[in-house]
């Protein structure tokens, strides 16, 4: 009798624990949301502020190296800012070019080569030697890039666009407030800055 | 443990019966296994790449052709920070020629043994000396001075280092006078 028993406690009844598991792994895979591929890596610095990135109606001014990178959320709102950029410019984007714009990350390249960038695989863009957005006085399009996303997106959202700067933590600081100055040009006196987390006792 | 019996095919009555039985059990524990895996995997994953924003306000660009008045600020409430490079952080507390007592320039480290118990220290200090005033609100005002060599990270750090201590007033200052820049440079 008593050997039966100890046989009987060897396996476990799995399928409760089993279910639970798989309800939790079911809503961790639908909560997650796909880490994009950026198209500048940087090592940001971190903080011990609490308030997270809004998911909307942001555009993100990437810093690294001494190149810009601009990226946009929306999808409506990207491929306005690039008709606005294109008419601009003098830049000519097929419907095919806006949707893929429309989906890919960030970007760092004129606007004449932009099309180039658009029409590659997206593995190969991070390995293509993106010069960063232009942003000196002479030709300042990442100001230009700033205005229409601004100007898209109360068209679209109806919602004024929040910027953060995302800069790499070795940057120097005049780059930074190059940025800075360019969106304080615009009127921009309150954005974010990009960081991620760390305790007080550093 | 992973066993998984399939019918016998053919056999007697009985043995059909008891095949059938074992059967039914199938050991979960490998697939539990992976399941808990995964969910480690995706719950370290959504929690820790989520980034930080941190809010920066910055007073309205002073326009070329437009004078703004001064404003007097009484210089014992005011400590300047200035960044250098090689994460080099010097402070003084009041005008630089005639600093306050004990607020003579000095080199700091960053972090909570160096400028954070420095900033404490005379946040208390200023505070009692605006009650003493009478004007208890006037808390310190911090001045941070990045230089060209510093990088974002030391600016970050700063920044966070008055969110950590709550520092009233506080401001980005881009202007050095040559004093400042020996200063930051030669020691």
């Amino acid at each position: 009798m008593a050997v039966k028993m100890s046989k009987k406690a060897t396996s476990i009844d799995m399928t409760a624990m089993c279910d639970v598991s798989f309800l939790l792994l079911t809503f961790f895979i639908l909560t997650a949301t796909a880490k994009v591929p950026e198209a500048m890596p940087v090592d940001m610095p971190s903080s011990t502020v609490q308030s997270k990135l809004p998911e909307s109606n942001l555009a993100t001014i990437t810093i690294g190296k001494g190149k810009v990178f601009f990226d946009l959320k929306g999808k409506q709102v990207r491929i306005q800012a690039l008709e606005n950029m294109a008419e601009k410019y003098g830049v000519e984007f097929t419907e095919e070019n806006k949707k893929e714009f429309s989906l890919m990350e960030g970007f760092g390249v004129p606007i004449g080569n932009l099309k180039q960038i658009i029409e590659m695989k997206s593995a190969d863009r991070t390995k293509a030697d993106q010069p960063g957005v232009p942003k000196d006085s002479l030709d300042n399009q990442l100001a230009e890039w700033v205005q229409f996303a601004r100007q898209a997106n109360i068209d679209v959202n109806d919602k004024e666009l929040e910027i953060a700067i995302k800069g790499d933590a070795k940057e120097e600081y005049p780059s930074i407030r190059k940025v800075m100055d360019i969106l304080q040009d615009q009127g921009i006196n309150s954005f974010s800055l990009v960081t991620g987390l760390r305790g007080k006792d550093f | 443990m992973a066993e998984l019996n399939t019918g016998d095919g053919g056999g007697g009555k009985d043995k059909k019966v008891r095949s059938k039985k074992q059967n039914s059990k199938v050991d979960l524990t490998a697939m539990v296994d992976l399941a808990f895996l995964l969910i480690t995997f995706f719950m370290l994953t959504t929690t820790l790449s989520k980034p930080k924003a941190m809010e920066l306000g910055l007073p309205d660009k002073e326009k070329p052709n437009e004078k703004t008045a001064n404003i007097k600020v009484d210089e014992n409430r005011t400590m300047t920070i200035m960044l250098g490079d090689n994460n080099k952080l010097v402070r003084y507390v009041g005008l630089l020629a005639t600093p306050v007592a004990g607020g003579a320039p000095k080199q700091f480290t960053y972090g909570k043994d160096g400028i954070r118990k420095e900033l404490i220290s005379r946040k208390a200090s200023v505070l009692a000396y605006s009650t003493a005033k009478g004007k208890p609100k006037n808390g310190m005002i911090v001045i941070i001075k990045p230089s060209k060599k510093s990088n974002y990270r030391n600016l970050i750090d700063i920044l966070d280092e008055m969110g950590i201590v709550e520092v009233p007033t506080y401001a980005i200052v881009n202007e050095f006078s040559p004093e400042e820049t020996k200063l930051l440079e030669g020691k």
